[in-house]
């Protein structure tokens, strides 16, 4: 049967379970839209911007584990996905983003809405196609999802010009895909991992830091079997935050700049680091030459260029990091480690996060939020981030308990990420609560996306923490520049109330903190989405904070 | 210390510039690059001298190894190989001047491919140092023109294995 390209696209995304599209139309990609007109299985969300269809195409993924899909016309469309493709990228998230590009034969002449868009992404995709030929698309389409999906996922990129959507050809989906050299490592190494369980089974401090990669491999279970059994307390990535229960005796919570005393003081003085699909980033190992120096570092991670990169392992290991971990737990006896565990029991119970509380006069504290919004909320939602000081409040106060809860832009640090990852989110997981912990600064990067909330009645929970600041430079400038604010008071900023008002979604105002709890209850009870302005003290910071460039067991702050 | 990386691509659109663009990506330098067909036209060798330690080295080949086009890469450094870069060179020769440069072109089994009025165009193939000797040699009668392909590399006897 003849169909058009556009048509045979959408055969070929239901081919691979795509059940929803988030994107922005366009002239180079009306056919495709109008073969989604007559699309029974694909449900298309039009969010306002194009940036907000990566991000939630992103958010979808991350909360569900499968491949976000987004949608934009050719120029301005294709280059505004751009930051939400370096984003996931930086990120290993699994997405599809497909363009509309001119019509062939206008390709090159610096044609109406021309960008080169496969060009401009190629850093930041793993892999992309411009395709030159209709007979081609359902082999790129099927080669697209497999390379974003599998080994370590991230974006591929799918340029296809208009004139190919709109001729006829035939819909047949190939059984084989032209990928020669594209191996994925599953098993490990035996030998290493015969070697690692007896480093591990000898050492006295063990301490697990595990990564995103453990979130992408689904290997929460394996790694919480081998915290347990052989007692070994866990440090997580920011990326990492929700694949061990934050709620563990073991649990460390996050590393790093802005991570636990407990959790540095752990790392810093162990004789085993394992590491588990992390890549030794500047955010969590400060001074490279000083990081957890006293400790054979095990690496496991399934891209081998990971291994070695930053910092050098005793013991590397490529391999799915799922797998890997299940052919360590075969060798590993049950042990116990009561004088490091007491060690680092003494540390939480010394140098716990802690914050100045509200008292009954002062303003809210940000960090209060966080933790109110985890007790209403007994750490079941999934939260969203943007990124500052919203972000760091979110990672260290909220205790995650299941994986793919806890969904922030780590590598990249994209500001307006949160409200349209907190949309595909929430479209991905209706059976949760989505909260998207923002900033006021954050918030207005993306705030369009709130029409895109309110349209498909998303009940998502924007909390912002409004210091009328940008927060975490301001922070940074009061620590580094001696309080020399620059560019960074928001005051100007918008009512958020009647911004959420304008915008049809229900506006709610907290600015003392007895109204925090209640402002909260009517959050979550309301049923579709809500803006909560928390009117925050201003200068709070994230602390405990490693300065950059330094050792992390030299924190500020949180003594 | 340079290595010579012998890769190779899919003959796809985009392969030269994701190779070119990971290297400046992730601050390696690349020596030289060259890059032509295989015997299979769907396949092409790029021959890449790099400079950096060991460590530099297994980076740049596994980060080549996760783009997808990327079918093979074989550090050949340390294997028996032969190379070659191909230069042109056009020096100046006046009439007085010819007969010696004709013999340093003897010398170095070089050739003169074009003669002009008050210049040699003279076609030299070698490995670096021969090339780099050549250059020098003729240097000093005035160069007016160079051109040099980057090293090319084949590894000797049976076809390389992994």
């Amino acid at each position: 049967m003849k169909m058009t390209g556009a048509q045979i696209l959408l055969k070929c995304l239901e081919r691979e379970g795509v059940e929803v599209i988030f994107g922005y139309p366009g002239g180079t990609v009306l056919p495709i839209y109008d073969a989604l007109f007559d699309s029974k299985n694909l449900k298309h969300i039009l969010v306002r911007h194009e940036q907000g269809a990566a991000h939630a195409a992103d958010g979808y993924a991350r909360a569900t584990g499968r491949t976000g899909v987004c949608l934009a016309t050719s120029g301005p469309g294709a280059t505004n996905l751009v930051t939400g493709i370096a984003t996931a990228h930086m990120d290993s998230i699994p997405m599809v983003a497909i363009t509309g590009q001119v019509v062939s034969p206008l390709i090159g002449r610096d044609s109406f809405q021309e960008a080169d868009i496969f060009g401009i992404t190629l850093p930041i995709t793993k892999h992309s196609y411009l395709v030159k030929d209709l007979a081609e698309l359902p082999r790129v389409i099927k080669e697209a999802f497999h390379i974003a999906s599998t080994g370590r996922p991230g974006p591929v990129l799918v340029d296809i010009p208009k004139d190919l959507t709109m001729i006829q050809g035939t819909f047949k989906y190939p059984e084989k895909m032209s990928l020669p050299r594209y191996k994925l490592p599953s098993s490990g190494d035996a030998r290493r991992i015969k070697e690692a369980a007896s480093v591990i089974s000898q050492s006295k401090r063990p301490v697990i830091y595990a990564g995103g990669g453990v979130i992408t491999a689904g290997a929460s279970a394996e790694l919480t079997e081998l915290a347990h059994r052989c007692q070994i307390p866990v440090t997580t990535t920011l990326m990492a935050m929700s694949c061990f229960n934050g709620e563990d005796s073991l649990s460390l919570g996050m590393l790093g700049m802005h991570g636990t005393r407990y959790a540095n003081y752990a790392v810093s003085d162990c004789d085993c680091l394992i590491a588990v699909g992390a890549r030794f980033d500047d955010r969590v190992t400060g001074k490279v030459d000083t990081f957890a120096t006293k400790a054979n570092i095990i690496h496991i991670d399934i891209d081998p260029a990971e291994l070695g990169k930053n910092v050098q392992p005793h013991v590397p290991i490529t391999g799915d990091v799922k797998v890997v971990l299940g052919e360590l737990l075969q060798h590993m006896e049950p042990q116990e480690h009561p004088e490091w565990l007491a060690q680092i029991g003494e540390w939480k119970e010394k140098y716990p996060l802690r914050y100045e509380s509200c008292g009954s006069e002062g303003r809210i504290k940000p960090q209060f939020v966080v933790e109110q919004i985890y007790q209403m909320t007994s750490g079941k939602a999934v939260i969203t981030t943007e990124v500052g000081q919203n972000q760091m409040w979110a990672a260290q106060y909220y205790r995650y308990t299941e994986p793919r809860t806890f969904i922030s832009s780590g590598g990249l640090g994209t500001m307006g990420f949160g409200l349209p990852a907190a949309i595909g989110a929430q479209l991905g997981r209706p059976d949760k609560i989505v909260f998207d912990i923002a900033g006021d600064g954050s918030i207005l990067m993306n705030s369009q996306e709130l029409a895109t909330a309110v349209h498909y009645q998303v009940p998502v929970k924007v909390a912002i923490l409004n210091n009328q600041f940008l927060g975490m430079v301001r922070q940074w400038q009061e620590i580094f520049n001696d309080r020399r604010y620059s560019s960074t008071d928001l005051t100007s900023a918008p009512d958020f109330v009647k911004l959420a008002e304008a915008y049809g979604l229900v506006g709610i105002r907290a600015t003392r903190p007895e109204e925090v709890r209640p402002a909260l209850e009517k959050a979550i009870n309301t049923p579709g989405p809500v803006i909560i302005d928390f009117w925050v003290e201003r200068e709070e910071n994230v602390f405990p904070m490693v300065p950059p460039g330094g050792a992390i067991n030299a924190m500020l702050g949180g003594e | 210390m340079k290595h010579t990386l012998s890769v190779l691509v899919e003959n796809h659109p985009g392969v030269l510039t994701r190779v070119a663009g990971l290297f400046s990506r992730r601050g390696y330098n690349i020596e030289s690059l060259a890059v032509g067909e295989t015997e299979n036209p769907a396949i092409s060798r790029m021959t890449i001298v790099v400079g950096g330690d060991d460590r530099v080295i297994e980076q740049v080949t596994k980060q080549l190894h996760k783009l997808i086009d990327v079918l093979k890469i074989n550090d050949i450094t340390n294997d028996e190989h032969v190379d070659r870069e191909l230069m042109l060179i056009k020096v100046n020769a006046d009439a007085a001047a010819r007969g010696e440069i004709m013999q340093i072109v003897d010398i170095f089994r070089a050739r003169i491919v074009d003669i002009g009025r008050k210049s040699l165009i003279i076609e030299a193939t070698g490995d670096q140092s021969k090339i780099n000797a050549i250059e020098a040699s003729l240097r000093p009668f005035g160069i007016l023109e160079l051109v040099r392909t980057g090293k090319i590399a084949i590894v000797r006897g049976q076809k390389h294995k992994e």
